[in-house]
């Protein structure tokens, strides 16, 4: 790429210097500056349709769409000319004379491009004295509802459907003032695992989610930058949360891993983050009054003492689930190293779904987050039947938040049971100990991709009970193990992380940023030429 | 000719020369009247010469635009790619029907032009993308391409001469936006009519992707005798200070006129002389009071305007208005002004494709207004708003519907204004009770007005 021409050229007043074939519109951000616009979008295919973002260039005869002309050397370019905002104001008053404004119930009041550019550049009372047009409501399939009455035919869903998932299922429908975006009369948005798109896609309150509908107002979510656990992809996203409650997963645009989508199984689930049924406190195993043992609650200090004396002397055979972090699997390794034990994980898999129109994404068949860093550190993969194999009546299994869901195994007798994790799984309810965690939406952490790229999520919201980050749990257990003082952030358990793994060597937080960074031999985990593309 | 009508002695037929001449629709009656020379001629020459004899001609696009064709042509260089010409034979602009008699009379006309058009731009395949009302010019087009299939005027081997030149006939299914160039290639492309960003140009990127270029049947037709008679012969045509307009062009008129038909005259021509000579005026007992003069896209003129235009590119925009497609309409002193405008806005919201916003709203809107003030429900502010949107639909979209659109509401409100104010509402804040006052009579109150 190095031998592409750079063209220079004055946007609102200030140097632009960006490579042959940019368009204006992307050579304005580069500079700050922000081009009103609706059809745009640059995961799209430029339609131009929307005339927002027409901008004065000196020497032009007419203004010109900035999302589809490209710069060339020595361009004036006005974005807030009387000329173009003008234009612009047209625009919005062409947009609003038939949109409902019924932003108090819509959900994308808050979060809408028509309100926002509308309270910024347009006009403050309408010339409109006509009756409106009226279209009902219709159930797109999956998780999509159009209300036809707020749409403005950017066509990006059309084009999303068409170009990006290659399934064309949405059109325009009529001309005129009665255009409306049509389905397909045998198929639905249900059939695309990637459709829930449209939604984030649409600048407006056309496309809402059903999921989503009438759950909070825009302004009320907290938006925390995440990676979605639900496969392998580590699709970057934003999680939202209400009073400190997940309501909706987001995707966050990363070039390198899921450009601007997010499938809908990965925008959906997310529910498993509010589970109430969690492990809140820490418990030991203590005497009943009538002689039999039950679980108690303690403090801490007792629970990690009573944990550390569990695994003293026995091996730890940690089942850990590929939903932990790097940070927490990081930690588990070392349990087992101490101990001389072994650790497994099991993978719940799926059908791998492709985003055909992006190279190298796809809602991949392992379902779950940290596969590979759960393999790098050590851990062992096997079938869910086979999982505890091998388990000795003298061994500690360490339950690692990992349920085995549909799975009710029945423990060797003796076998002593430390279960760390989010829940207590009923077949491991006679366990010793039980120190509880927090899920990866409350706590800090990292992942890594199925190409072996490390990302890090945020924590969104408060932890369960006396739950305590995964890291600060091990560390303090490893602590109490003689091993290490424990960590105080998640950022010093990466540290330690980076420091004692080869495959972590180099990262640390700083580093990573909030796109991440492959691990140093991730050139393991590249895709195969066909599948990454022209990528 | 003014078909049916008897040929007007001022005319100067070349295109419709043979106008209701059955014979001349078949391969032999197009052979004796002179067909196929100049494509024969052609063929034996190189496209490059070709180019430059049409670009000396003076012609240029009879579609509206009036682009040169032969400039156009020569956009188009052998640069090995596959090269497509289309023939616009859309002719779907309100007014306009001088495709349709070139193609109804003399079909072998437009494929030789085509042919010749193809050859000339280093395209070995043509389309000739027909409107879908047009039936029955479809039909003799179809009948004339088959023909010359098989007599071998067209085809791999067309006239003997080892250059390929194949015709196709492409049927629209009836939206007026398909004559817009880009709109056309994407519906022969089996795509939505909608027109295309451009850059890239159909001379860069066109039908699927190749070099394109698109003309009008008119201007196609027109080639073959260029190629006959020589540039400086098709010169002669047009007023002596005018070289940018030359050559013969056919008018179609229509609307309140006493001998309505297609008219052949040279460019330059006066159009006074044309409207009440040639084609007799508004008819027994009536005046012209409005003409549009090249198709519903373009200003109107006032009666006084008419008599001192002179009928070529740029004498029509010194009138004030344009020549467009030569499509004539004519509304006598009978007629409602606001109700003809907002018909023909009616139309264009009609058409819309619905793409650009100014448009798809825009056109709508305007014919809303017009409509509620043609049914006597107007106001004031109706004229500011009318004339604001209008701005805002002007020059902003990727094609000239929008533009269109707003064109005779702007020309109308500046020429027929009296028309509009005396449709209005008389005070839109008092009810008038019958009996009680005329609304006439009732004081204009300010304020909220709805």
């Amino acid at each position: 790429m190095a031998d592409v021409k750079q063209v220079t050229l004055t946007i609102e007043g200030r140097p632009v210097v960006v490579p042959e074939g940019t368009s204006i519109l992307e050579a304005a951000k580069t500079a700050g500056i922000l081009i009103p616009h609706y059809c745009y979008h640059p995961g799209l295919p430029v339609a131009g349709v929307c005339r927002m973002c027409l901008v004065e260039v000196e020497k032009f005869p007419k203004l010109a769409p900035a999302c589809a002309t490209a710069v060339g050397e020595g361009q004036v370019v006005h974005v807030h000319s009387p000329k173009a905002l003008e234009a612009r104001k047209g625009v919005l008053e062409f947009l609003l004379i038939n949109h409902p404004l019924d932003c108090p119930i819509c959900d994308q009041a808050g979060e809408c491009e028509l309100q926002d550019y509308t309270f910024q550049e347009g006009r403050a009372d309408s010339r409109y004295l006509e009756p409106k047009r009226f279209n009902p409501v219709e159930d797109f399939g999956g998780d999509v509802l159009y209300v036809t009455n707020r749409c403005i035919l950017c066509t990006r869903c059309v084009r999303f459907m068409d170009k990006v998932a290659q399934e064309p299922v949405l059109n325009v429908s009529e001309r005129g003032d009665r255009a409306t975006i049509g389905i397909h009369p045998e198929a639905d948005l249900g059939g695309h695992a990637w459709s829930g798109n449209v939604i984030d896609l649409c600048p407006v309150g056309a496309l809402v989610s059903k999921d989503f509908l009438n759950k909070a107002r825009a302004w009320e979510l907290d938006r925390t930058a995440s990676v979605c656990p639900n496969c392998t992809q580590g699709c970057n996203s934003i999680l939202e949360t209400r009073d400190d409650t997940v309501v909706r997963m987001r995707p966050r645009a990363n070039e390198a891993v899921n450009q601007y989508f997010l499938c809908d199984q990965g925008r959906l689930d997310y529910r498993w983050l509010e589970r109430r049924d969690r492990a809140e406190l820490p418990y030991v195993r203590a005497q009943t009054a009538r002689g039999g043992t039950e679980l108690a609650a303690t403090d801490w200090d007792v629970a990690l003492r009573e944990a550390a004396a569990l695994l003293n002397g026995r091996r730890a055979r940690v089942l850990a689930s590929p939903m932990l972090s790097n940070e927490a699997l990081g930690l588990l390794a070392r349990v087992v190293a101490r101990t001389g034990g072994t650790g497994v994980f099991t993978v719940r898999t799926g059908d791998e779904a492709p985003l055909v129109g992006v190279p190298d994404l796809a809602l991949r068949a392992d379902r779950a987050a940290n596969v590979i860093g759960a393999e790098l550190l050590g851990f062992e993969r096997r079938e869910i039947g086979a999982v505890l194999d091998g388990l000795g009546a003298d061994d500690v299994l360490v339950v690692a938040d990992e349920e085995l869901a549909g799975l009710a195994p029945t423990l060797p007798a003796g076998v002593r049971v430390l279960v760390v994790g989010t829940t207590v799984p009923t077949w491991a309810a006679g366990a010793d100990v039980v120190l509880p965690i927090t899920n990866m939406a409350e706590e800090e952490g990292t992942f890594t991709n199925l190409r072996g790229r490390v990302q890090r999520f945020l924590q969104a919201k408060a932890a369960h009970g006396l739950a305590r980050p995964s890291w600060y749990v091990l560390g303090d257990l490893l602590a109490a193990m003689g091993d290490g003082e424990g960590y105080f952030t998640a950022a010093d358990a990466f540290a330690a992380l980076a420091a004692a793994q080869p495959s972590f060597a180099g990262l640390s937080y700083d580093a990573l940023g909030l796109r991440g960074l492959p691990v140093a031999d991730a050139e393991r985990f590249a895709a195969e030429p066909a599948l990454a593309g022209a990528a | 000719m003014g078909y049916p009508h008897p040929s007007h002695p001022r005319e100067t037929p070349v295109l419709s020369k043979h106008f209701g001449e059955p014979e001349a629709r078949t391969l032999k009656g197009w052979r004796d009247r002179g067909g196929y020379v100049a494509l024969e001629k052609a063929l034996k020459m190189d496209p490059a010469e070709i180019q430059t004899i049409v670009k000396d001609s003076g012609l240029r696009g009879r579609g509206g635009a009036g682009f040169p064709t032969g400039v156009k042509w020569s956009f188009m260089k052998p640069d090995g790619k596959q090269h497509y010409l289309c023939c616009n034979a859309d002719e779907s602009e309100p007014g306009t029907f001088k495709d349709r008699e070139i193609m109804r009379w003399t079909p072998h006309a437009l494929v030789e032009g085509v042919a010749l058009g193809a050859y000339a731009i280093y395209a070995s395949v043509a389309y000739i993308y027909i409107r879908g009302e047009f039936t029955e010019p479809l039909e003799q087009v179809r009948a004339a391409v088959k023909e010359a299939y098989a007599a071998g005027v067209i085809g791999e081997n067309a006239l003997g001469t080892g250059k390929t030149v194949h015709v196709h006939v492409h049927q629209g299914a009836g939206a007026y936006i398909c004559g817009e160039e880009t709109a056309l290639m994407n519906s022969l492309e089996g795509r939505r009519g909608n027109p295309r960003i451009k850059p890239p140009f159909p001379a860069v990127a066109g039908l699927f992707g190749q070099p394109t270029t698109i003309n009008n049947v008119e201007t196609l037709a027109a080639t073959p005798h260029i190629l006959n008679n020589g540039a400086e012969w098709y010169k002669q045509f047009g007023r002596p200070d005018n070289p940018k307009s030359v050559g013969t062009k056919l008018f179609s008129v229509c609307g309140n006129v006493a001998r309505p038909g297609n008219y052949e005259v040279p460019l330059g021509f006066n159009f006074g002389e044309f409207l009440w000579d040639l084609c007799g005026g508004a008819g027994e007992g009536r005046e012209i009071k409005a003409v549009i003069p090249g198709g519903s896209s373009v200003p109107f003129l006032t009666a006084e305007e008419c008599r001192t235009a002179v009928m070529d590119y740029e004498g029509f925009v010194a009138a004030g208005s344009m020549l467009g497609s030569g499509g004539v309409i004519v509304f006598d002193d009978r007629q409602d002004m606001v109700r003809q405008i907002a018909r023909l806005c009616r139309f264009y919201a009609h058409e819309s494709c619905a793409q650009c916003s100014q448009c798809r709203e825009g056109t709508a809107w305007t014919t809303k207004i017009l409509e509620r003030i043609a049914a006597g429900d107007g106001v004031a502010q109706d004229f500011d708003t009318l004339l604001s949107i209008a701005d805002n639909m002007t020059g902003k979209t990727i094609c000239v519907l929008s533009d269109s659109c707003a064109t005779p509401v702007v020309s109308g409100l500046k020429k027929f204004r009296h028309e509009f104010e005396a449709k209005l509402k008389a005070s839109p804040n008092v009810v008038s009770f019958a009996g009680t006052a005329t609304a006439a009579a009732a004081p204009r109150a300010a304020g909220p007005t709805v």
